[in-house]
Order: C-alpha cells, then sequence, then structure tokens
C-alpha cells in the first residue's frame, strides 16, 4: 500500500525564510496560533461576562446597594436589562461558540488527522480578525449614549426593532449588538467551511472516517451546524438592521404605538424574527455542547484506560444531535401565539433528542465501566461534565413538554436548565481540554493541587448556584426583573436568591485558581514530554508544543483505530494510532524543524 | 485477529487488593466525587420532598391536568436523574486506579440497542402522555356560554376591556390611542358597539365561568401569566390571540408579565380576581358607571 501524503504537497508553504515575529504571533496563518488566539479572546470574554454576572447576581439581592463602575452608583433597571443582554450574549457567541471550536477545534484538528495546517490558512486568519472586531464592536455598545442595548440575547422584535423610543440602550446600543452580530455571523461562516474542507480533505493517509477521533467527528458536526445555523442568523440580522436603518418592516406589524406614538411600519410579523432566531438559535446550543462530548469521549477513553464504548453509537449519536437539532427549534416558542398543533410537534422531535443524548451518556458510563480510572484534573471536568449534562438534560425533559412549559417558560427554571447544559456542561469541557492540551499547547504541565482545588470549588459552587435555581423558576420567579418588588409572591423567593448570590460570588473567586495556575505554569510549570499522558491519538505524536509545520516534516501515517487502550496483547496499555508495530520506537521527542 | 477479541476474564475483583503507586493519589478524588454527587442528589431529593419552595395550588380543570402530568414527569426524570447520578458516584469509586488492568471491551450491540430503545419509549412515552393536558387547554374552542375579556398590552400596563350589555367589542383605531385623553386603547367612539364596552386594569371573572380571554399587544411582546391557572401566553403585536381558562376558586391571583419588554418589564403587574356571579355584576355594572 503506498500513501500520497496529502500534507506534502504543501511543505514548502512553511519551508522558506522564517517570518517575522508580527507574522507569527499577530498576523499568523499557523492554526495552532491562531487557536490560541480564540483562546485568549474567550478567556478575556469569559473573564467579562463573569463580572456582568456577579453584577446581576449583586443587584438581585442588594437592590439598593452602590456599586464601582456603574453610571450613578445605584444600578437602574435598564442597566441591569444591559448587563443581561450582554452577559448572554458575550458568553453565547463570544465564549460558548468561540473556545471550544474555534479555539480548541483549530488548535488540535490539523493535530488529530496529521495535517500541517487548517485548509484556508489566509481563511482562518480572516475568521479570528473578524471575530475580534465584533466582539469589540459588541463592547463599544457599553460606551455609546442610551448604553448597551435592553432587549436580551434573543434581541426579539419590536422591541429591539424600532430604535430609542422602546428603551433606553434601543438606539445605537442595539445598533451596535447587530452589526457585531452580523460580523461574527460572516467570521463563524468563513471558519466552518475551513473545519469542514479539512477535515475531509487534509486527513493523514489510513485515517478513515472511523479511526477519527470522536473529538474530530465532534467539531465537524458542529462546523456544518454552524455553516446552516449562522447563514440563518445572519439573514435575520440583516433583516433587523434594515427594520431599524431603513425603516422597512419585515418584523413590525401595523398599528404599533409605541409611548404613545403611532408608527409607521406595517405588514411584518415579529414571530417572523423568532423563528429565524431560534432556526439558528436552537442548534447554537449544540454548537456550542457537541465539542465539549467530543473531548469529554475522548479524555474518558484517555485516563480510563480502555477504548470508548461504542464508538459508531457515539459517531451516529453526535449526527443525530446535529441533524434532530435543526428540527426543534419552535420548543422556545410555546407560548408565542404559534400553532399550538404545531408545538406537538416540535414537542416530540425534542423529546427524542434525549435518545442520541442518553446513548451518549450511557457509552460514557459503558467507558467508565471496568476501567482504571486515573483521577488527572481533566478527567475530573469531564467527569463533572457527565453529571452536569444529566442533571441539565433531565430538566429540559420538563420544558419540552408544552403543557409544562407553560408554567416554567421564562421563569429561573429556564435559567438554571440553559445554564447547566449550554453554560456549565460546555464550560467544563472548556476546562477538561484546557487541563488536558495545556501540555501540548505550552510544553508544560498544569499544576495538579490547584486544578484539583479548582474543580472541587467550581463543581460545587455550580450545584449550589443552580439546584435553587431551579426551586425559583418552579416556585414562579420570572427572569429579566430587575428586582423582586414586582409582584407580590417574588418576595418570598428572596432567601433564595440571596443564597444563589452568595455561591455565584465563591464559585467565581475559584476561578482565580484556575487563572493563576494557567498563567503560572505557562512559564513555570513542570516540563511536559510529547506524550505526557499515555495517549494514542495523533496530536501526541509530536513535540510540546509541535513545530510549525506540526510534524517537522514527518507527516504520520494511522494504522488503527482512535482508542487503543489496555490491548490484551500489548506490552503497553496505550497503542498509537501512527504506531505500526507495538516494537516501533516512540517518536522522537523535542524535533525541531 | 487478537485486535478484535473482548478480554472476558475480569481483573478487577478477581485480583487481589493491591496498593500501588498510583493508588494512594487517586483513592480520595474518586470518594470525594462520589460524596458531592450523593449530596447533590440528596439535596435536590430534598427540597423536592419537603415542598420548601413549592408552586401554589392550581385553581382551574386544565391547571390541575397540567400538574398530574407534571408530577408523572417529575417521578420519571428523578428516578433516572438518581440512578444516573448514583451510578456514576459507584464507577468512579469501584473502578479507581487501584492498579488494576482496564477491561478490554470495544461496546456491546444488545446492550445498546436496550438502552436506546428504553430511552426512545419512556421520552416519547412521556411527550404523548402529556399531550392530552396542552391539548384540552389550547385546541378547544371557547366553551358555550364563556365570557369574552380582551387583554391589550403596553409598556408596561395590562388593560382589560369587557364587550358591555351588546356582547360586542368596539372597533379599535390606532391613531387614536392616546392614554391622556382617557382612550388608551383606542377605541371608536363613534362605532356604537363600543360605547358600553368597560375597560378595567384587573381581570375580573366569575367563578366557575368559562372565559375567552383575546389578548393583543400595541407596542413589543408582552405576557400574561397567572401561575395558579398554569397559563403563560404572550401577547403578540399584530395578532389576536385566544386563550381559554375556568377558574374554579375564588381569590386574588397575580398577573405577571415574563415577555422582556423593556425597562418596567419587572414592575408589570396585574391581579386576576374571581368572584362570585353577583360581584361580577356589580363590578360590571360599577365599571360602566364610572365616567
Amino acid at each position: 500500500m503506498s500513501f500520497d501524503h496529502p500534507a506534502s504537497t504543501a511543505v514548502h508553504a512553511r519551508s522558506g525564510a522564517r517570518p517575522g515575529i508580527f507574522r507569527r504571533y499577530v498576523f499568523s496563518t499557523d492554526h495552532k496560533i491562531i487557536g490560541l488566539q480564540y483562546f485568549f479572546l474567550s478567556l478575556a470574554a469569559v473573564t467579562i461576562g463573569l463580572f456582568l454576572s456577579l453584577g446581576m447576581r449583586f443587584h438581585l439581592v442588594w437592590p439598593a446597594a452602590r456599586l464601582p463602575l456603574v453610571t450613578g452608583g445605584i444600578m437602574t433597571p435598564e442597566q441591569y436589562l444591559a448587563l443581561v443582554t450582554m452577559h448572554g450574549t458575550i458568553m453565547v457567541f463570544f465564549v460558548l461558540t468561540t473556545a471550544p471550536q474555534s479555539a480548541f477545534g483549530n488548535y488540535f484538528l490539523p493535530l488529530q488527522i496529521g495535517a500541517m495546517d487548517m485548509a484556508f490558512p489566509r481563511l482562518n486568519m480572516l475568521s479570528f480578525w473578524l471575530t475580534l472586531v465584533a466582539f469589540l464592536v459588541m463592547l463599544s455598545a457599553f460606551l455609546v449614549p442610551g448604553g448597551a442595548p435592553i432587549s436580551g440575547w434573543t434581541a426579539y422584535p419590536p422591541l429591539s426593532g424600532i430604535g430609542e423610543i422602546t428603551g433606553p440602550g434601543e438606539g445605537a446600543g442595539q445598533s451596535l449588538w447587530i452589526a457585531s452580530i452580523l460580523i461574527f455571523c460572516v467570521g463563524s461562516l468563513l471558519g466552518s467551511i475551513n473545519f469542514i474542507s479539512t477535515t475531509i480533505d487534509l486527513r493523514a493517509p489510513g485515517l478513515t472516517l472511523t479511526r477519527l477521533p470522536l473529538t474530530v467527528w465532534a467539531w465537524f458536526v458542529t462546523a456544518v451546524l454552524s455553516l446552516l445555523a449562522f447563514a440563518v442568523l445572519f439573514a435575520g440580522g440583516i433583516l433587523l438592521a434594515l427594520d431599524r436603518v431603513a425603516r422597512t418592516s419585515f418584523f413590525l406589524p401595523a398599528g404599533l404605538v409605541v409611548s404613545g406614538e403611532l408608527q409607521t411600519h406595517g405588514g411584518g410579523s415579529p414571530l417572523l424574527w423568532q423563528h429565524l432566531f431560534w432556526f439558528f438559535g436552537h442548534p447554537e446550543v449544540y454548537i456550542a455542547i457537541l465539542p465539549g462530548m467530543g473531548v469529554v469521549s475522548h479524555i474518558l477513553a484517555n485516563f480510563s484506560r480502555k477504548p470508548v464504548f461504542g464508538y459508531r453509537a457515539m459517531v451516529f449519536a453526535l449526527c443525530a444531535i446535529g441533524l434532530l437539532g435543526f428540527l426543534l427549534w419552535g420548543h422556545h416558542m410555546f407560548v408565542s401565539g404559534m400553532n399550538p398543533y404545531s408545538s406537538l410537534t416540535f414537542s416530540m422531535l425534542t423529546l427524542s433528542i434525549g435518545v442520541p443524548s442518553a446513548v451518549k451518556t450511557f457509552n460514557w458510563l459503558g467507558t467508565l465501566w471496568g476501567g482504571r480510572l486515573q483521577f488527572q484534573t481533566p478527567m475530573l471536568f469531564a467527569l463533572g461534565f457527565i453529571s452536569f449534562f444529566v442533571t441539565g438534560g433531565l430538566s429540559g425533559i420538563f420544558l419540552a413538554q408544552p403543557a409544562l412549559d407553560t408554567s416554567l417558560h421564562a421563569t429561573y427554571y429556564v435559567v438554571a436548565h440553559f445554564h447547566i447544559i449550554m453554560g456549565v456542561a460546555a464550560i467544563f469541557g472548556i476546562f477538561a481540554a484546557t487541563y488536558y492540551w495545556f501540555p501540548k499547547m505550552f510544553g508544560r504541565k498544569m499544576n495538579k493541587a490547584l486544578g484539583q482545588l479548582h474543580f472541587w470549588l467550581t463543581f460545587a459552587g455550580v450545584y449550589a448556584i443552580f439546584i435553587p435555581m431551579h426551586f425559583v423558576g418552579i416556585a414562579g420567579g420570572i427572569r429579566r426583573y430587575a428586582d423582586s418588588s414586582g409582584a407580590r409572591y417574588l418576595v418570598s423567593l428572596q432567601p433564595l436568591h440571596a443564597f444563589m448570590t452568595i455561591a455565584a460570588f465563591i464559585t467565581a473567586v475559584a476561578q482565580l485558581a484556575f487563572f493563576y495556575n494557567f498563567f503560572w505554569s505557562m512559564r513555570q510549570g513542570e516540563p511536559a514530554s510529547a506524550n505526557p499522558w499515555d495517549a494514542t491519538s495523533l496530536e501526541w505524536a509530536t513535540a510540546s508544543p509541535p513545530p510549525p509545520d506540526n510534524f517537522a516534516g514527518q507527516f504520520p501515517t494511522v494504522y488503527r483505530a482512535p482508542y487503543e487502550y489496555s490491548l490484551p496483547a500489548a506490552p503497553r496499555d496505550f497503542f498509537p494510532q501512527h504506531l505500526q508495530s507495538e516494537h516501533e520506537a516512540p517518536p522522537q521527542e523535542g524535533s525541531s524543524c | 485477529m487478537p485486535l478484535f477479541t473482548t478480554n472476558r476474564t475480569d481483573p478487577i475483583g478477581s485480583q487481589p487488593f493491591r496498593i500501588s503507586n498510583r493508588a494512594r493519589g487517586s483513592g480520595s478524588p474518586s470518594v470525594l466525587l462520589a460524596i458531592l454527587l450523593i449530596l447533590v442528589v440528596g439535596a435536590t431529593l430534598f427540597i423536592f420532598v419537603a415542598h420548601l419552595y413549592p408552586a401554589p395550588a392550581p385553581i382551574s380543570r386544565d391547571a390541575v391536568l397540567v400538574d398530574r402530568q407534571y408530577h408523572l414527569t417529575l417521578y420519571v426524570t428523578g428516578a433516572v436523574f438518581l440512578l444516573a447520578q448514583l451510578s456514576l458516584a459507584y464507577i468512579v469509586v469501584r473502578f479507581r486506579d487501584r492498579g488494576q488492568k482496564a477491561r478490554f471491551v470495544r461496546g456491546n450491540v444488545a446492550l445498546e440497542t436496550f438502552w436506546t430503545s428504553l430511552t426512545l419509549f419512556v421520552f416519547v412515552g412521556l411527550g404523548v402522555l402529556g399531550r392530552k393536558a396542552w391539548a384540552d387547554a389550547r385546541f378547544a374552542p371557547p366553551a358555550s356560554g364563556a365570557i369574552q375579556v380582551e387583554g391589550t398590552t403596553y409598556q408596561f400596563v395590562y388593560a382589560f376591556r369587557y364587550p358591555g350589555k351588546d356582547g360586542k367589542f368596539g372597533r379599535i383605531d390606532p391613531s387614536l390611542v392616546s392614554a391622556p385623553s382617557g382612550n388608551p386603547l383606542g377605541i371608536d367612539p363613534n362605532d356604537p358597539a363600543g360605547r358600553d364596552d368597560v375597560v378595567a386594569s384587573e381581570l375580573v371573572v366569575p367563578v366557575g365561568r368559562p372565559v375567552e380571554l383575546l389578548l393583543r399587544s400595541q407596542d413589543v411582546v408582552h405576557n400574561f401569566f397567572v401561575r395558579e391557572l398554569r397559563l403563560q401566553q404572550d401577547a403578540m403585536p399584530g395578532m389576536i390571540i385566544s386563550v381559554n381558562f375556568t377558574a374554579d376558586q375564588i381569590g386574588e391571583y397575580e398577573i405577571v408579565c415574563t415577555q422582556l419588554c423593556g425597562l418596567g418589564h419587572y414592575k408589570m403587574h396585574s391581579l386576576l380576581r374571581v368572584v362570585s356571579p353577583s360581584e361580577f355584576e356589580a363590578f360590571l355594572s360599577h365599571q360602566a358607571m364610572a365616567p
């Protein structure tokens, strides 16, 4: 058998003169640098998003307290809503979409398939810079007159579609929000094209589809979702911008009277925006979580010293979730006034997606069963992911039924549900990936004691925040309320809010352990070998950190399935994908180009 | 092909307990994780069983149906939650690294087929059973003899209009909307059907009588939520959305807006007053007298 190596044709591109520092670290086309740029962008974004949420949590319990950085000292309802909007938007787009897919996918997809870079390196660079510009435009909404928009990350018109007459922040702030989202969409579309092409075209010889690590499958399915979902959000965003700027009426019906003023719009439908938005918004949930599922499968196999249980079922489940994810956006709209008959269709489809999700959970437990579990920090976060995925998935069974959704919709129950499954589970996937791949990215390990401390405090803290939050919702606590003075029964829920706020502050402080560990270990951490976790996939077949062309000219050929741990006849308990026989010398470490 | 055989000799349990160097570092995280998982399950169970923060009692037949489905779902998902979290706790302790050899297993098609079918059956089964509660509340046309009330929302107010003796709502013209001049809904004064319309800031309904509520919004999306009715419905600009309910218990219940509608969202509030038939007649005639 002879293989024509896809990477060899492009080697010359990297063998030229070493580019200057500017081209290497700032305007770089190297997927590893771009991955790191995405990572640090999302690190900045998550820090800002976290502070915004702390501001909200504080205000909910002590609404009259004076706060630093708040204009006027005491937070107004519109400032609270601006925090709601910006927290959600920044977290969803610039953290949950950016970190698992764009950051880790960029860095590790080419490494795991034995390629020297993404298929379109310049397009890749453009994707990142568009995302960065989108982020800056988003942040600038805080600085314009009227402040950041107050319409939430879902930006339902007419609130978001008319202008500042509907509320503070709905003028320039909302326009900047839409501009940012449109730029972000373009960056994501270009990125997803790149991921899809790279996975299809640049796999190493022998790396068949059933030999792909589950991370690669997850990034690939996620890229397909991004391509289809962001295209629709882009269209919707253009229409919303036109309604605001060109005074069209895609989402605005006739006869609107806002603040006593009759509007001249007519003929549009606010429901149309909700359909377009959630056609994007629901797959977006899976864009955030699927890469985490891939990472968790990858890590569980590694630290259980076992192959992933039911590899093919895992791949089918990823694809099934991807497909079904496009067919159930209507469950966000059960109370919107959409035809009640369609609610039942969306309900059944939503419950069906529980099946591939359950398959994944069962197979993770199956992977752990009979293993030799090593509780390294990435493993702990992967186990935490499973726990949150189960909890958040099961609370979704209630919301999937329209009859039950009519009591829980827009309450804190929904906030708890989506934070656990889309926020925290995905973030645990990101943490697991960070601790796991840090040695590869920086050539050093992160500190284990600090990593464990970070895990215990975060795991316990997250449950302390979000379990009570479910009960606030069941009792009827409404989300996006600036305080609880609006209805009598809300006051009785304040003790729970106080508990959650304190838990949130403790959990936030625990993140300092991560930040300190991360930046300290970059320079001072224990040096890591090429394959510090005794793992099997291709990213461990090269030096840590990898040379600019990833494999120093020695591009691997793949001989076996991705998770060959504890093979009965093998002398070692892992069998790397690129080794033809067990007697082959391990790859040379630290070989430079 | 040794690559594809399954190693059935189970080293776990059959092997004498052997402390390797790894064991010292990995025993405690597994136990701590198991304890935390048990605590999470225990705390959740406790709050449910102790009814610490319950939803208020239902006041309509539809709401009782909803609660029945809610409890069914709670028992099913609760059992799965318990089993899954506790299995995870058990697994991390039992299979912690004690120097044993991991079992080489690629999967088990029979087992996988079994649990896939089981989840499909349970989840979709719940959905099928939950159909009735939704269908009863939303598919049925308004009962004969239902009283009609129109609920209009605008930032950050609810207004409820009763058709008066003629049983007909007067025409509405958005260009006539003017809260300062006492016509916040824009009722056309030239339409005779509107002359006896009654507008109130609270929703007053007679006990046990079916009510058809016609929801509309003047400006942005608002919502009508009464917890005791288990009823939540957006008021969507450009649409008139009909919802039906029959309140079976006299009392005052809070109406809140759950759809983010602007800076006063959290203050948007009204009352549903369920009263005796005679009180209801008195309310209508009193409102009609008012200027």
